[in-house]
């Protein structure tokens, strides 16, 4: 592998408290390849959201970021003034969140936020505009005459691609995605998902996946990331993450996961 | 669909529509089914599928528009308060959040203490205590540490425990769960689910399991109805239907569930954009859809 497109090492963030500091993330290190899809899991409180935060520096006091770099390219993130961030935020970095869905802002029609997006970095006027938000638009399956409506007449899933598609209209370097499909249907999440994934692979960016749910992680991702209390604890390939976990929590995990077929998994777990 | 006993509680073809021609949603068409005590029925479907309408439906929350609900061999009264007083005791619900179902402003105790105290008259001081802490300890929390708390100092999960004992305090016989362990953490979710087991298994409760997940549902039901735009479309044993699906939205559902086997390279990950179609022709076109019920295609009923 050559020079990976982000970088991150040993990135230690606390929470800082009127007392003591909790440490949210604790000396985190791990590369994602240009046009890798890379998986972070881990439960709620692991630090995983805080890591996603950090790499485009959204994360707000009382978040602070003690130590280590985040190279993107080789360019420490942690250096750029207010200017070069501005930039470098949606245009090399990316980022879906949670409930994007919502993020949509609900009195402005779909075109003016793209509009919004484009304008600031690429100076495009309002024709321009048009015809990059309608070749995104096809990009992930909604038409494009539909961008003249506002974000309540889409369906959850339709307003997800909506973000997605307003997050690549840049052509960022890598896209963050928070949990993005956590709050749809499982029809819904799948073809949102694989609709990523064939993207990822016409226009090369790389994606930084977080979720909770490692059967998903592993049928997307190349390589992930297992994160326990702030630490990364395992980090391998997702087929021997799947095959072979190493670290306990890995194994706990996945025995947490009732399968569809065969055993019910847990049962043993459970007893 | 299950031999053997008597239901406990029996939806015979209920409807319920919202709103009013050329806006009317029927939210549920002619939905039958049966609970039966020491047995999880799940109910399956994606969001808008009628799951939570049904749900309300059996929470007398809604009155159908059409059909009735029988509970242990008597159509429930709608007119009788009492009746209905006694019908809400039996039939108690576990919500989805676990995070603003219990009151902030009370301690753990009082939200046990209270529905005892409502509907077990008999019982009286010292008792009561008693109870509370059977009760908690039932479900696996330790009374002396979680009694005396507030709902914020406890975890989701312990959250969502305290939710069942609450309903087991009112002497609950059907519990119905929607989607219960959605907002928990991933390792505190078998917990939750073996706890609905062991209840079922021990006191004869009857559950309506309503979820999207089917792999949860397979771990907590007997029985599986698959519902879709307001109408059952498939039903019967949960590892027959999975095992050998009938309806093209319940292949669909299926094979959208994360199968860390496949990755989503393989061409065996992708939907099957067939039943996609067939799913959304069926569903677009209203008369498709009575049309296939006429010709019994649309539902099947799989090894009853």
């Amino acid at each position: 592998m050559t020079q990976p497109l982000l970088s991150i090492k040993n990135l230690t963030i606390d929470y800082i408290g009127e007392n003591t500091d909790f440490r949210a993330v604790d000396n985190v290190s791990f590369d994602v390849a240009a046009g890798e899809i890379f998986g972070l899991a881990g439960e709620s409180g692991c630090g995983k959201s805080t890591i996603a935060f950090a790499i485009s520096r959204l994360h707000k006091p009382p978040a602070l970021i003690r130590s280590g770099q985040i190279l993107l390219e080789g360019r420490d993130v942690l250096d750029l003034d207010i200017q070069a961030l501005r930039s470098f935020r949606w245009r090399e970095v990316a980022m879906v969140f949670q409930s994007a869905m919502n993020s949509l802002n609900p009195v402005l029609r779909v075109e003016a936020q793209f509009y919004d997006v484009l304008r600031t970095h690429q100076g495009m006027n309002r024709k321009q505009a048009r015809e990059r938000t309608a070749e995104m638009l096809r990009l992930v399956d909604i038409q494009p005459d539909r961008m003249s409506d506002y974000p309540h007449q889409f369906s959850g899933g339709m307003r997800q691609r909506i973000v997605i598609a307003i997050c690549l209209a840049l052509n960022p370097k890598i896209v963050v995605m928070d949990e993005p499909t956590t709050a749809l249907d499982v029809v819904v999440q799948r073809e949102i998902l694989q609709r990523v994934n064939e993207l990822r692979k016409k226009l090369g960016f790389s994606v930084l996946f977080i979720t909770h749910d490692l059967g998903l992680m592993v049928q997307v991702c190349d390589r992930i990331g297992i994160m326990l209390e702030g630490k990364l604890v395992e980090q391998n390939t997702a087929q021997e993450i799947y095959a072979s976990p190493q670290h306990d929590y890995t194994k706990k995990l996945w025995a947490s996961f009732p399968s569809l077929h065969g055993s019910k998994t847990a049962e043993a777990f459970a007893s | 669909m299950s031999a053997g006993s008597e239901p406990i509680l029996k939806l015979d073809r209920v409807s319920k529509t919202f709103g009013s021609v050329p806006y009317l949603v029927k939210a549920a068409q002619a939905v039958s089914f049966e609970l039966h005590p020491g047995r999880t029925l799940a109910l399956v479907g994606e969001s808008g599928s009628g799951k939570t309408t049904c749900a309300r439906l059996v929470m007398r929350e809604y009155e159908p528009n059409e059909g009735e609900l029988i509970f242990k061999g008597k159509p429930v009264q709608t007119g009788n308060a009492k009746a209905l007083a006694d019908y809400r005791r039996s039939v108690q619900m576990i919500f989805q959040d676990p995070f603003s179902s219990l009151n902030p402003a009370h301690t753990i105790a009082y939200h046990l203490r209270r529905p005892l105290q409502l509907h077990q008259r008999d019982l009286k001081g010292k008792d009561i205590d008693a109870k509370v802490n059977e009760l908690l300890e039932r479900v696996k929390l330790d009374p002396a540490l979680v009694a005396p708390k507030h709902p914020h100092e406890l975890s989701g999960g312990q959250r969502q425990r305290v939710n069942i004992a609450r309903t087991l305090a009112v002497g609950a016989e059907v519990i119905v769960a929607d989607e219960p362990t959605s907002m928990l953490d991933v390792s505190v979710r078998l917990g939750v689910l073996n706890l609905l087991n062991e209840m079922k298994r021990d006191l004869k409760l009857a559950l309506l399991y309503i979820t999207h997940d089917i792999a949860t549902a397979r771990y907590v039901a007997e029985d599986i109805i698959v519902m879709y735009a307001g109408q059952i479309v498939e039903w019967g044993n949960i590892n027959k239907v999975i095992d050998n699906p009938q309806h093209p939205y319940t292949k669909l559902l299926l094979s959208a569930v994360p199968d860390p086997e496949i990755r989503f390279d393989d061409p065996r990950a992708h939907l099957q954009t067939s039943d996609v179609d067939e799913v959304r022709r069926i569903s677009a076109v209203p008369d498709a859809r009575s049309i296939c019920i006429d010709k019994d295609h649309f539902i099947r009923q799989v090894g009853a």
